[in-house]
């Protein structure tokens, strides 16, 4: 019931550091945003300012059609998840929850509806009376995620809420999230470092790098068009390959590369072949390592003229290594000389310092 | 894992805690069993001969109202001091964890009076308060109290747990700054976003989080007002006017003394011991298990 506008946000700390150098979002009604960056981006810093935890120190903040800058965080009808879960350890589970209605005054017999009802949801209903201390991490983090519904607030934030689960139980409650946001159609702002969590969650995809927004949009879309190398390395896993058109060997072979420094290919676009791709890219390459996962089999392998990769930029592949993918349990020998293959269509070109997106 | 793996020889470890055991044996036992044995002897004015009399010093103690009077006047002040310090303490903690300019140089400031000496302080505080010397005296009396400790009982008492109480905040202070910088930043955002206010938040989130540390303090602030405060009543009122600030420990050292009724004494030693043996077994009965949350 409320879409969430952040206009030219900026966050400069009284030191002078810049955190947040000017945030253009918009998401709307009922969406689920993700914001997702590496450590230290700011997407943490920009969800709490949403939140009202930090003060904000440019631009505006808009939550359903009113600028919030000024209101305190009681007043701007959110919930938030931390990633700790922040419950209130000397109260049961059902005065956590119940903590937020009471303080708005509300009804006893209300509070109750509404508490058992998050509780049914989140199957807690038979932990009502426990403390957090007497709860697994999975059941404190469905308490955190009934803290919030119970208030059925604007809008929902998330600061890395999975982060402290084991694997296994991050994929159970990703889907679980996913599945109560879509039922209960409240806006939502998630936090996360995974870029998989990040696909797998968005409506809209914020990919956040040193305090800027590298790229908005659908993660499908970020996916396969990604608008910097940044986020064609952040995004996807393993990362894209990234290689600098500064050798004539790459260069000839690429159909319509003006004005492009760096060709990006993602592990699984390579083919495994001898032929040769026709205005595509054909790498001759020594496998120096194998990882199989089982439906899939990872090869890293070094170009054979000693080349240097694009640098400084994270989740990157050291210079001269190519990752392909390829399908099945089966692969090529560690030693062994292989050609990686791929379309020209599926190539990925950047300007040489790596933050446009060429055409073509 | 062997535990014991770690000494070759038997007798290392007890020589290791050898100086440990004579000091309290020494300092503590030994005047213990001491006081429990005179406590039992009764001996004439003039100390010429000692007659073991078992409970009669107890039971004579017991007939004396000024003792019942003097149990009472204890509990009171020992009641004043704690609360009003702690509340004060708790009060400078909350103010002091805040991420302002300059906090470590106020925090360090706040924590110094606990290195006064009791003593010191009753000097101080009497060279404030005093009727004829004292510097806030004289704005008292113009603010229209008749103030004078030296005649009046009550207002004695309240210059004694002002004094005592003074001294008591800088340790109160410490731990309830630690207390609080314990609890969990986020679990403060979280109460604020769920819509409490920061008094709300206080008395909601805070104070029960903190319980554990006031009820530890509450018994550490008892013990303090039973037994630290000697220094501070001997320099003020020497336990009067009247007998209107003798509490139980001073009343030890008058009767004892002063008063030369050693047998007494040693009694009222016997019974202030126990009072503190019950309250470190309350302390350390509670503490571990219902005030934790």
């Amino acid at each position: 019931m409320a879409n969430v506008t952040l206009r030219s946000v900026r966050k400069t700390y009284p030191g002078g550091f810049e955190a947040i150098k000017g945030v253009d979002v918009d998401v709307g009604d009922g969406q689920f945003c993700v914001l997702v960056g590496p450590s230290g981006c700011g997407k943490s810093t920009l969800l709490r300012m949403v939140a009202g935890l930090e003060t904000i120190t440019g631009g505006e903040i808009d939550i359903g059609g009113r600028v919030v800058n000024q209101v305190e965080p009681a007043d701007r009808d959110i919930a938030m998840v931390f990633q700790n879960y922040a419950l209130y350890p000397h109260m049961s589970v059902y005065n956590n929850m119940a903590y937020g209605l009471r303080n708005r005054g509300m009804a006893e017999a209300e509070i109750r509806t509404r508490v058992e009802e998050a509780a049914r949801v989140l199957e807690l209903s038979p932990m009502l009376e426990r403390k957090p201390r007497q709860l697994s991490g999975g059941q404190r983090q469905r308490v955190a995620m009934g803290r919030a519904i119970v208030r059925q607030p604007k809008v929902f934030l998330f600061d890395e809420p999975l982060s402290n689960l084991d694997a296994k139980l991050r994929i159970a409650m990703r889907v679980e999230i996913r599945k109560l946001q879509r039922r209960l159609n409240t806006t939502s702002i998630y936090v996360t470092h995974d870029q998989l969590e990040a696909m797998t969650l968005a409506d809209i995809l914020v990919v956040m790098n040193g305090g800027q927004v590298e790229q908005i949009g659908n993660p499908l879309e970020i996916y396969q068009r990604p608008a910097t190398t940044f986020v064609a390395s952040f995004i996807g896993a393993p990362p894209m390959n990234l290689m600098p058109l500064r050798s004539d060997e790459l260069t000839s072979q690429i159909a319509g590369a003006d004005g492009a420094g760096i060709v990006g290919i993602r592990p699984e676009d390579f083919v495994i072949s001898g032929e040769t791709a026709s205005g595509g890219v054909a790498l001759g390459l020594t496998v120096e390592a194998i990882e199989h996962v089982g439906a899939e089999t990872f090869v890293y392998g070094s170009r054979q003229r000693e080349e240097q990769g694009v640098a400084a930029n994270p989740g990157e592949l050291p210079p001269g290594e190519v990752i392909v993918r390829v399908p099945g349990a089966t692969g090529p020998a560690i030693g062994e000389r292989i050609r990686a293959v791929a379309p020209r269509d599926k190539l990925h070109l950047f300007t040489a310092d790596g933050r446009k997106r060429v055409a073509g | 894992m062997q535990k014991q793996a770690i000494f070759q020889s038997k007798l290392l470890p007890y020589a290791l805690v050898a100086p440990q055991l004579a000091i309290v044996l020494i300092f503590f036992y030994w005047p213990a069993v001491q006081a429990v044995i005179q406590s039992f002897l009764l001996q004439d004015a003039f100390g010429l001969s000692t007659s073991f009399v078992w409970f009669e010093n107890y039971l004579e103690l017991f007939k004396e109202p000024a003792y019942f009077a003097a149990i009472a006047r204890t509990f009171a002040f020992s009641f004043a001091i704690a609360v009003s310090s702690l509340s004060f303490a708790l009060l400078l903690a909350v103010m002091a964890d805040r991420p302002l300019r300059g906090s470590t140089l106020y925090r360090t400031l706040l924590i110094w009076p606990y290195a006064v000496a009791p003593p010191v302080v009753g000097v101080l505080w009497v060279f404030m308060l005093h009727p004829s010397l004292g510097v806030l005296s004289r704005y008292l009396r113009a603010m229209g109290v008749d103030w004078n400790p030296l005649l009046d009982g009550n207002q004695a008492a309240a210059l004694i747990i002002l004094a005592a109480a003074w001294k008591q905040i800088s340790y109160n202070f410490l731990f309830f700054l630690a207390g609080l910088q314990s609890i969990p930043k986020s679990v403060i955002e979280a109460a604020a976003i769920d819509g409490a206010r920061p008094m709300r938040r206080f008395w909601t989130v805070i104070f029960p989080l903190l319980s554990p540390t006031i009820f530890f303090l509450l018994v550490i602030n008892i013990v303090y007002a039973f037994f630290d405060t000697f220094g501070i009543i001997d320099t003020m009122t020497r336990g009067g006017p009247g007998k209107a600030t003798e509490t139980l420990v001073y009343k030890v050292y008058t009767d004892g003394l002063l008063g030369g009724n050693l047998g007494s004494s040693a009694a009222q030693s016997v019974i202030l011991m126990v009072i503190v043996i019950v309250l470190t077994g309350i302390q350390f009965r509670f503490v571990e298990r219902k005030v934790t949350y």
